[in-house]
């Protein structure tokens, strides 16, 4: 009996049984999780693997069918994230929607606002002042007064971490907090969230990159298939043993990458200069794949835009198949060739109440129907085809694409364009918030893509993916061009990590 | 007793009633109106009042067609009942002050409407405008031009072939309801089969996700308001003919039932979610709950509250049924 209050003091949130059933879908059957007090605990699995479904129940957005949550003790049942706020819990979202009118100081005080007296009105000033002594508190770099709207994506992100910490969370759920920050800014979270575990607070941390997990977590919990699988130490579990519970099956190739033989020159740009990015030259040849690599913000997403037509192009020169283009609009890119997997998938990749067949034969439509009607029996035939090429799994092409797991949707993203056949493929972030099943699955079809003799062009922030599948790495550096990497050098150990990341800084 | 209710509510819950009624509840509901009616008032169903309502519903159903890729293309248009009067107004100068042949002036009418109905578009679209400023502002420059035109005078509509675009008969079908069968048809294969109306479904869908994938998102917009342009000026001549004279106060409030048609049929304001057959399931609904309710004696006060308290719970009903998860 008193092993089992000294067991039970030590954890903060007990989760046992936990079952819930979407219609027919059994999104999670039985499932345990149980997190100690001070504790970096990972969550681990594919997407689908109901961790957020988990995490859902958790903060109130959805009701468990089954099982019991005990947090600090005590019986938990809430029915909204506010709720749960007020018992402790906090969630940091992936996706970040902050009102973009707002100022930091009425962000962290939003539906707790400081009054003059027991008036209706706001006192902005003690407001203000409060808000700034727990700034204080954290290293960073904006005020009480900044707009959120004027805030890069980790700052917000900071801004909702220090939200939670204010509001007395004393257990913090982070949603893939690092899928949209720079390794520096990473390193800035990783330093918080050591800060707040030594305040005694617990972290329950998403993420499908492995390398932080051993960094940050101390414990892992792993999921598949909306069941419970195991939970570790982080300490003594090997990469492989993580990537093996998590997937069911041994994945033996992290990175895929096949070597080919390295053509003609497909696409050449000279000086190009827009908002963002200064005099950036570089060749992609046939066969090859160029990594652009550089921090979030460096420049490397605003030069893909450019080129592909999304955003303007100040002064340079663009040439494809030796002759010299301008591209005014993605229409005109698509027409000559040029396709381009975007970062945000959600805001340029899909239309997610359309059918898949829809969303895949949508750039596709003026080449592959000329006639005035669609032929619909053509148009089934050819996305299926391309669908089934690229492994897209899903029950039926007129599903609609909200239905599918990251993974699957960027498949359908890349069949789109796999249909159009380009000559120039541009991937930004092409495996951002994929599971790893899905993740070495679009390598493999990356390597196959060059092997056919597309001229491919990628921007990753992870560098393990791009040290795996780059034939020829370009560093950039506050929109200038710092340096360039052979795959040679890096397979052989010559360029490390280290390296890339010092060109990065600017060194 | 109890166990019956019981089995009752977890059918209404399941997913396979979830998804019949997503894609066909439009027509149960529309059948359950139709058999209530019919079961109240028996000379509802008798073919005459059916024909009846079929003639009534042209007008509306017509501007309707029009709005409907208007709203799923993400925009709005306020001008359709202005464009009604100015069509009207068009036809009395024309056939009546100037006796020119009845078709050419149709034509010529319908070619006014459908390039302010592009202007609207072009503004909306050219300078990233909100399309309910754009098309509330153009409501009121073209009723003003129907005002100018007509100089706030009614002219009397005699003329036969004219007065045929809605007293007309071809065999047993009255004109307009060929009318609204063959627009029908067409905006099913302009929405459905072409590459338009792809475009159409994706810019309503995902705006940016469109431009992305090389879609003409200018020209797609304007030509959704350019569409409704002529559907409302097909409707005014349908009105014209129906009231037989042509005046600039015409047509006012008309959007409302375009709109009401369109939202019961699940057009989604969101954009990107449409279908032409529930759209014409719309504009009968509402045609049969005015004509049922004048049937069964309800005043037009009235009339009014149920159909307002309609759209609110068609919508109600979209949401609870195609739930979100």
């Amino acid at each position: 009996m008193a092993e089992d209050t000294i067991n039970r003091a030590d954890y903060i949130l007990n989760i046992d049984g936990i079952s819930k059933a979407f219609g027919g879908t059994q999104a999670l059957k039985d499932v345990q999780l149980h997190v100690k007090k001070g504790e970096v605990h990972a969550l681990l699995g594919e997407n689908g693997a109901g961790k957020s479904t988990l995490m859902n129940i958790i903060i109130g957005l959805l009701q468990r069918d089954e099982g019991t949550i005990e947090f600090e003790g005590k019986p938990y049942e809430v029915k909204s994230p506010v709720e749960a706020m007020q018992r402790g819990i906090a969630m940091v979202h992936q996706e970040l929607n902050p009102e973009p009118y707002l100022t930091v100081a009425e962000n962290l005080f939003l539906h707790r606002e400081s009054m003059v007296g027991k008036s209706i009105f706001l006192d902005k000033k003690s407001q203000n002042a409060r808000a700034q002594k727990i700034l204080d508190e954290f290293d960073v770099k904006f005020t009480a007064k900044t707009m959120m709207q004027d805030m890069t994506l980790a700052q917000v992100q900071m801004a909702e971490i220090i939200k939670a910490v204010s509001c007395d969370a004393r257990l913090i759920i982070m949603d893939e907090p690092t899928s949209s920050l720079d390794s520096n800014e990473t390193d800035h979270l990783f330093a918080t969230i050591r800060d707040l575990k030594a305040k005694g607070v617990s972290i329950i941390y998403i993420s499908h990159r492995m390398e932080e997990i051993f960094e940050i977590c101390d414990q892992v919990s792993v999921f598949r298939d909306g069941r419970y699988v195991e939970s570790r130490p982080v300490e003594g579990v090997s990469h492989e043993e993580l990537i093996r519970l998590m997937v069911g099956r041994k994945v033996d190739n992290v990175f895929p990458k096949v070597d080919c033989p390295i053509g003609e020159e497909v696409f050449r740009c000279e000086n190009l200069t827009g908002k963002g990015f200064e005099n950036i030259s570089f060749t992609v040849h046939a066969g090859e794949i160029l990594g652009l690599s550089g921090l979030v913000g460096s420049g490397r997403s605003e030069t893909v835009r450019a080129i592909f037509g999304l955003d303007p192009i100040q002064s340079g020169k663009m040439y494809l198949d030796g002759k010299e283009i301008t591209n005014k609009s993605p229409k005109d890119s698509i027409s000559k060739g040029i396709c381009m997997v975007n970062e945000d998938r959600k805001a340029y990749g899909l239309c997610l109440f359309r059918s898949l067949r829809e969303n895949i034969s949508l750039p596709n439509l003026p080449t592959h129907q000329p006639k005035l009607l669609l032929n619909q029996k053509r148009e089934r035939a050819e996305v299926s085809d391309v669908a089934k090429k690229l492994t897209v799994k899903a029950a039926s092409m007129e599903h609609s694409a909200y239905s599918l797991s990251g993974g699957n949707q960027q498949k359908v993203v890349l069949s789109k364009w796999i249909m159009a056949s380009p000559k120039f493929l541009i991937l930004d972030e092409p495996t951002r918030g994929v599971d790893v099943g899905a993740k070495s699955e679009i390598h493999t079809l990356m390597s196959q893509f060059a092997a056919q003799g597309m001229a491919i062009l990628m921007i990753s922030s992870e560098l393990p993916e791009m040290m795996g599948m780059a034939d020829r790495v370009i560093i950039y550096h506050e929109g200038h061009q710092n340096g360039e990497f052979l795959r040679e050098d890096i397979v052989s150990g010559k360029v490390t990590q280290d390296d890339i990341l010092a060109k990065e800084f600017g060194k | 007793m109890d166990k019956t209710l019981n089995d009752k509510k977890s059918f209404f819950k399941s997913d396979s009633f979830r998804l019949f009624m997503g894609k066909y509840g439009i027509g149960v509901i529309l059948f359950i109106i139709l058999v209530a009616l019919s079961i109240a008032e028996p000379d509802f169903r008798s073919s005459r009042n059916l024909i009846n309502i079929a003639k009534q519903v042209a007008i509306n159903g017509s501007i309707a067609f029009g709005m409907c890729l208007v709203i799923t293309a993400g925009g709005i248009d306020l001008t359709v009942g202005s464009q009604l009067a100015l069509a009207a107004v068009l036809l009395g100068e024309f056939v009546m002050k100037r006796e020119m042949n009845v078709f050419v002036s149709c034509g010529l009418t319908l070619v006014i409407t459908t390039a302010l109905g592009m202007i609207s578009g072009a503004l909306i679209s050219k300078f990233n405008m909100f399309p309910f400023v754009v098309t509330l502002s153009m409501q009121l420059v073209i009723r003003g031009m129907a005002q100018v035109i007509s100089n706030a005078q009614a002219v009397s509509i005699t003329n036969t072939t004219l007065k045929a675009f809605y007293q007309g008969k071809v065999g047993a079908i009255p004109v307009p309801v060929i009318i609204l069968l063959v627009l029908a048809v067409i905006m099913y294969i302009l929405l459905h089969w072409t590459k338009l109306g792809r475009y159409i479904l994706a810019v309503g869908g995902n705006e940016k996700a469109a431009i992305a994938s090389g879609v003409n998102v200018f020209w797609t917009k304007v030509m959704t308001y350019t569409i409704s342009g002529f559907t409302a000026g097909l409707a005014g001549i349908i009105l014209c003919a129906k009231t037989s004279s042509a005046q600039s106060n015409l047509g006012v409030g008309y959007e409302t039932d375009a709109i009401a048609a369109c939202v019961i049929g699940g057009t989604s304001f969101a954009g990107g979610v449409a279908t032409i057959p529930g759209t014409l399931m719309g504009i009968i609904i509402i045609g049969c709950i005015y004509n049922g309710m004048n049937m069964v004696g309800i005043s037009s006060y009235y009339q009014s509250i149920v159909k307002g308290c309609m759209i609110i719970l068609s919508v109600l009903f979209d949401k609870v049924i195609n739930k979100k998860k």
